[in-house]
């Protein structure tokens, strides 16, 4: 990998772990009520971002992430700010107003369809928006669709395994499952009778691979491939990331450090170090000036207003299709 | 004179015509069958999906927010039970996001009892589709505003609901109440349904259909009356009448009010014909425990309570676990005229 983008991805992998332990922080200090994210994730999820043909349309890839995507949508561009704002749940948060969690992220310029809490929804629906991609529409975009391992036991995955693959009508999907191992507390044996999940796309006659979630360049490597195959034959593809869960399921347990899992932001610190990219005081003058910056950001975040109760009834119903092209 | 399944088709063919729909889909919904209530046949965006609810009402919100226009089926409601964690994202999705994403589509779905149709083709939706915010929930009882209700259902940026009463698809509307339909109803069932046996050559051929656009959110009065409100919709619709025109002879004269959407509903009707009637009966057939006809009452007592003569009464469903395939248990679980007629008798008799 080129020293540029490797510094990149490092510089986006450090901002997307600050900004998880600066929400954590925030949770912790009682400037929100719940947080869920990804730490242990961002080798992959940064990958992605910066992979992802980011617009409006069909012509650009629809993103159907979950909670833990914090690091894909800050390589898209995202401003790590609002997930302040969501955090804090103000007004001023662009995702949902002040009505969701944080990492519930929404962002339609971008494609980003809207995180929601149910688990692998986003398969049932990401099939939707791949229908509108499919061969012969001409859309020049692919739908990629990121869920747990846990979710997989859920029906909706078992759909956009069946509805991708159809003969003569297959889809244009990328279904990522980012595998950290356990489903809240319940561990993957717990649940799963097979090996890897990938092994259930070979049924559907699916190309599937497992990659190491914890190396940028593995994950960056095979997430080009993947998608490479899917824009070109309109199909759909099955890769599985093992990554790991570096603060627990949410806040809910305590969203403490588990120390016994491998740490992909060391890991890559180590290579970059090892590899003359960056030198230590480098890494750690980066990482104090992002945790400044964020800092600084969440106190300026405090101020914004809450939203107001008589907006509960607000966008309740659309005026105009925007998603049809009116506004 | 259509039948309402087939002005339902009329709908769908202006609707994939000119008026943007895209993808009409769901079990059986494309050739050969065309639907199993024949609603689909010969249209050009039907394709079938596989036998999965829970697919079919996620396309339906994919393709929307890609910028389609989605028409989904469910075959029978009955089994539209394991969606609505679906149907909830759909109708939240506006809210959610604070206006960042609308989703553009239609769900249909065949509901109700009245065909023999058992524990599992007889269920009804009503109470369950109220009870999901940010839908619009639309009930035709005639073949004029089944179309009417689906093109204005089409047109709509939000998702919205159209609830078929499935024992009326086959009833015949008055001729020539779908704007642009042959005079002849043989003419139109040649032109329109799909012959039997093999179909692969054939094609329809579409009278010239005009535009109705039925407002959602406004009730029709189905007939006029002044000591009786009846507030129904859906199958209920032409008992209701049957029982009011027997009643006729009695002399007491109910107003039929067909409310047609559900949410939003049309208070101002209700209002209406309330303060003229002081007595309400509300009919529907789903069960009767959380039933919507307990929300209109609930209202009309809190905001109507000086306008009542008599307290309102729900006509409903009986709350057991299913509809009993056998003539006597489906007649004895759901409203029939005889059972409506006796209700707007003994509201008319009472007096304050």
């Amino acid at each position: 990998m080129p020293a540029e983008l490797c510094l990149k991805i490092y510089d986006l992998m450090l901002r997307a772990r600050l900004l998880e332990e600066r929400l954590i922080t925030m949770y912790k200090q009682g400037d929100g009520y719940f947080w869920i994210g990804g730490p242990g994730e961002e080798a992959f999820n940064v990958p992605l971002g910066l992979l992802a043909d980011k617009g409006m349309g069909v012509d650009h890839d629809y993103l159907h992430l979950h909670y833990r995507s914090t690091g894909t949508l800050l390589a898209m561009g995202a401003d790590p700010v609002d997930s302040l704002r969501q955090m804090k749940n103000t007004v001023t948060d662009p995702y949902s107003k002040g009505r969701n969690f944080a990492g519930h992220f929404s962002v339609r310029k971008w494609n980003v369809v809207p995180v929601t809490s149910p688990i692998e929804v986003q398969f049932s629906i990401a099939i939707g928006t791949a229908r509108a991609q499919r061969k012969g529409s001409g859309a020049k975009g692919i739908s990629i669709v990121q869920g747990g391992d846990a979710g997989t036991a859920e029906g909706d995955f078992a759909t956009a395994l069946v509805w991708a693959s159809r003969k003569g009508a297959e889809l244009p999907l990328l279904m990522i499952v980012t595998n950290n191992r356990f489903g809240i507390s319940t561990p993957y044996a717990g649940q799963h009778g097979y090996d890897q999940i990938s092994e259930r796309g070979k049924a559907f006659g699916m190309p599937t691979a497992v990659v190491d979630g914890n190396d940028p360049e593995a994950s960056y490597a095979a997430l080009q491939k993947a998608i490479e195959y899917v824009r070109t034959e309109k199909k759909p593809y099955l890769l599985e990331a093992m990554v790991s869960r570096l603060r627990g399921h949410s806040s809910a347990s305590g969203a403490n450090l588990v120390k016994e899992e491998i740490d992909c932001l060391e890991v890559w610190e180590q290579k970059l170090e090892a590899r003359g990219l960056m030198t230590r005081p480098q890494m750690n003058a980066l990482r104090e000036q992002i945790t400044n910056e964020l800092a600084e950001a969440s106190k300026r975040v405090r101020g914004e207003p809450p939203p107001e109760p008589e907006q509960i009834w607000e966008y309740v119903f659309a005026d105009k299709n925007l998603v049809g092209g009116e506004g | 004179m259509a039948t309402m399944i087939q002005a339902i088709r009329m709908a769908l063919h202006v609707g994939e015509s000119r008026l943007g729909v895209t993808d009409i889909f769901g079990e059986d919904v494309g050739a050969p069958l065309g639907g199993v209530f024949t609603g689909t046949q010969g249209l050009e965006t039907a394709w079938n999906t596989p036998l999965d609810e829970r697919g079919i009402v996620g396309t339906a919100i994919g393709l929307a927010m890609a910028g389609r226009k989605p028409v989904a089926e469910i075959q029978f409601c009955d089994y539209a039970f394991n969606t609505i964690d679906l149907l909830k994202i759909a109708g939240n999705t506006y809210w959610s996001t604070g206006g960042d994403w609308n989703v553009p589509m239609v769900l249909m779905t065949p509901v109700g009892a009245g065909i023999r149709g058992s524990i599992y083709h007889s269920h009804s939706f009503d109470a369950q589709a109220t009870r999901i915010p940010g839908w619009k929930i639309v009930m035709p009882s005639t073949a004029r505003d089944a179309y009417g209700l689906l093109l204005s259902a089409i047109v709509d940026p939000n998702p919205v609901m159209f609830l078929m009463p499935k024992a009326l698809l086959r009833m015949k509307g008055a001729p020539g109440e779908i704007p642009g339909e042959p005079e002849d109803e043989k003419a139109l069932n040649q032109m329109i349904d799909a012959p039997l046996g093999d179909r692969t050559a054939w094609k329809p051929s579409w009278p010239a259909l005009e535009d109705l656009f039925i407002p959602i959110g406004k009730a029709r009065i189905a007939r006029e009356g002044t000591d009786v409100t009846v507030l129904t919709y859906g199958r209920s619709v032409p008992m209701a009448l049957a029982a009011a025109e027997e009643l006729a002879a009695e002399d007491i004269d109910a107003e039929i009010v067909d409310l047609r959407s559900l949410h939003p509903y049309d208070w101002d009707a209700i209002v209406e014909s309330v303060r003229k009637t002081n007595r309400v009966l509300c009919v529907n057939e789903d069960t009767e425990i959380t039933n919507f006809g307990e929300h209109l009452i609930r209202r009309i007592v809190e905001e109507l309570f000086y306008e009542l003569h008599a307290p309102p009464k729900l006509l409903a469903g009986a709350h057991v676990p299913g509809i009993g395939l056998a003539d006597h248990l489906e007649r004895a679980s759901v409203p029939q005229k005889e059972t409506i007629k006796a209700a707007i008798a003994e509201l008319a008799a009472h007096e304050p």
